[in-house]
């Protein structure tokens, strides 16, 4: 663990007993109680637990919801109708699984962003940040699986048209996509390969996560200055210090889950979906789920060939251009400075690509046509330029603000401001959890 | 062990080598059937032919059947949208290529080409998946009077042919033929 060894000590008997055989308490005591962690992180920094409580809502919920659906053509779109009558509880355990999706999402987005604002994926952190990207991958790709099994309308095509992406991949392409399809066009067989896989992607998700947490404690979290952990007055214990804002942050997020599972559970879903699939008519203006938007218009931006590549191809590669991108943050950013709290210029871009990706997404959900089209063109020219253009070259020609010495320095100098006493930091440590 | 003194290779680097390859060998082969289950099983292949009969047909209208999944477009075309695809320069195709399954891959996006071919222009095969990403294009719709596909925006004429849009080509004419002066044997 970050900058120490293990503190914990068994008091009881058993406690030695099984700390001399497998010493899985002190493990959880040296992760989870003990942890030093910067006393100056904000509301930001809840996300990664609550993620891992969403991870765990959605296989519990799954695995129940997996107890009354039936992974065949002829069943499946009733079985669901099944869970939502006349199963027990059955309508609360797929709104809580259907909502649980997106506020995965809405959780991870805020999570990434977090980490794009404060410079979270820099050396010493490039392994935590790939990781945390792979299961962004991981999480889309179970998403997506999850999205066919009710097998309505939107189901079935939004499976026809993201499987035949991989039709324009040269050579492999229709190949990769008949495996993936089980067939020439979506039916029985790619019901059958989503649900197996839909069922098994969250137990990698969850094997990931070990290692994105196993990374995250070697090198310890960052915070909103960006500046390491230099000494002991810049760290509290994790228990209970930040297990009690993290449970803070999960009960608000929670709340607003409640309010869509019980107020407006199909808000994020489109009606269409309460249409079974027919293989023989496409509705008229197909939509992925929300979280996939803003990549929907960026594949939709290119309508023109580009050389040797076609437009159907340049969309594709475009669309995963844009997440496998993520992956090059740690070595795109020159700058020495982390956070941008102490880079101006940064920050501005930032916000201005963080509008630009909700912008992304609204034009996702239009049709392509008219000035949606040049609009989607200038925003995805601006999601590329942000992080092949900006973020190199600003790290060059950027000058940072002055950053303070230690992250109690900074945290002293904010709240000298707010109070008058000048109260030592480990005096009033509840200010600054 | 080595019989000869100018020699690195010994019996124990043959050993590793063999032993290598064959695990390597051994795990793909062992892997191979887990990856090939996947993919289109007996049943699916065997819907490789059906016979539809298109007496019915009036100029104007068209039927839609389903083949290996997909929807297949018949169309018995009007003389005006026969014109209008015979008026069209070569030039102004996206997608040059006739896409025919009945025609050598070369032939080239005439509209004799793409229809049921000569005395049979009026008749009109293709699979109704747009080359796009795979949505139905629908019928008679359009800025080119053909076929006009929901989902992205391509705009197919009245001969299939790909005039706008970000479809790269022509709706794929299967393999077909007329049995009979009323039926068409498709695949």
């Amino acid at each position: 663990m970050s900058g120490g060894h293990s503190t914990y000590t068994p008091k009881t008997g058993i406690e030695r007993w099984i700390d001399a055989r497998m010493p899985l308490p002190r493990l959880v005591y040296d992760s989870f109680v003990a942890f030093p962690v910067p006393r100056n992180l904000n509301y930001a920094y809840t996300f990664g637990g609550i993620l891992a409580i969403m991870l765990v809502v959605q296989i519990i919920t799954g695995v129940v919801l997996v107890m009354h659906y039936a992974s065949d053509t002829s069943l499946a779109f009733v079985s669901v109708e099944k869970i939502m009558r006349d199963v027990n509880w059955g309508w609360l355990l797929r709104y809580m699984h259907a909502n649980g999706a997106s506020f995965f999402f809405i959780a991870v987005y805020l999570h990434i962003f977090r980490g794009l604002y404060y410079g979270s994926y820099k050396a010493p952190r490039e392994l935590l940040w790939i990781l945390g990207c792979i299961i962004y991958l991981l999480m889309m790709a179970t998403g997506f699986m999850g999205y066919v099994l009710p097998w309505g309308q939107m189901s079935g095509w939004g499976a026809t048209v993201i499987t035949g992406f991989f039709t324009a991949i040269p050579l492999v392409g229709t190949w990769l996509q008949q495996l993936l399809l089980g067939g020439f066009s979506v039916d029985n067989p790619t019901l059958t390969h989503f649900f197996s896989l839909h069922y098994l992607l969250p137990f990698v998700i969850a094997g990931v996560v070990v290692l994105h947490v196993w990374a995250l404690h070697v090198v310890g979290q960052t915070n909103p200055t960006g500046i390491e952990i230099k000494s002991k007055t810049d760290t509290l214990p994790f228990t209970p210090y930040a297990t009690v804002k993290d449970a803070f942050g999960m009960i608000v997020f929670l709340a607003v889950f409640a309010y869509f599972i019980f107020y407006i559970p199909n808000y994020l879903g489109h009606p269409d979906n309460y249409t079974q699939f027919n293989s023989l008519k496409t509705p008229a203006h197909i939509v992925p789920e929300w979280y996939f938007l803003p990549f929907y218009a960026i594949l939709r931006a290119i309508t023109f060939n580009i050389g040797p590549i076609d437009s159907k191809l340049g969309g594709v590669l475009a669309m995963f251009g844009a997440i496998a991108v993520l992956f090059f943050v740690p070595w795109l950013d020159t700058s020495k400075v982390r956070s941008a709290v102490y880079r101006p210029w940064y920050k501005l871009f930032f916000w201005i690509f963080g509008i630009n990706a909700v912008f992304l997404g609204w034009l996702g959900s239009k049709p392509a046509e008219g000035w949606y089209i040049p609009a989607m063109q200038a925003s995805t020219l601006y999601y590329f330029a942000f992080f092949l253009v900006i973020m190199p070259l600003l790290g060059l020609f950027e000058t940072p603000k002055q950053l303070p010495n230690s992250i109690t320095e900074a945290v002293l100098a904010k709240n000298k401001g707010a109070h008058a006493h000048p109260a030592g930091a480990t005096a009033a440590p509840e200010t600054k959890g | 062990m080595s019989a000869t003194d100018h020699s690195d290779v010994t019996r124990r680097d043959f050993l590793y080598v063999a032993t290598g390859t064959a695990a390597v060998v051994g795990t793909a082969a062992a892997a191979w059937p887990f990856i090939d289950q996947m993919r289109p099983d007996a049943s699916t292949l065997a819907q490789s032919s059906i016979e539809v009969e298109v007496g019915s047909l009036q100029a104007g209208s068209s039927l839609v059947v389903k083949w290996r999944g997909k929807p297949v477009f018949v169309r018995n075309r009007t003389p005006e949208e026969i014109k209008a695809a015979q008026d069209t320069p070569m030039a102004d195709l996206k997608d040059p290529i006739a896409r025919n399954g009945n025609l050598p891959s070369d032939a080239p996006a005439t509209d004799v080409d793409r229809s049921a071919g000569k005395d049979k222009e009026n008749w009109i095969v293709m699979v109704g998946v747009c080359t796009h990403l795979g949505c139905v294009p629908l019928g008679q719709q359009g800025d080119f009077g053909g076929w006009f596909c929901p989902c992205h925006g391509s705009h197919y004429d009245t001969a299939g042919r790909i005039r706008k849009g970000p479809a790269p080509m022509n709706l794929e004419v299967p393999v077909y033929s007329f049995i009979s002066d009323t039926k068409i044997r498709i695949g």
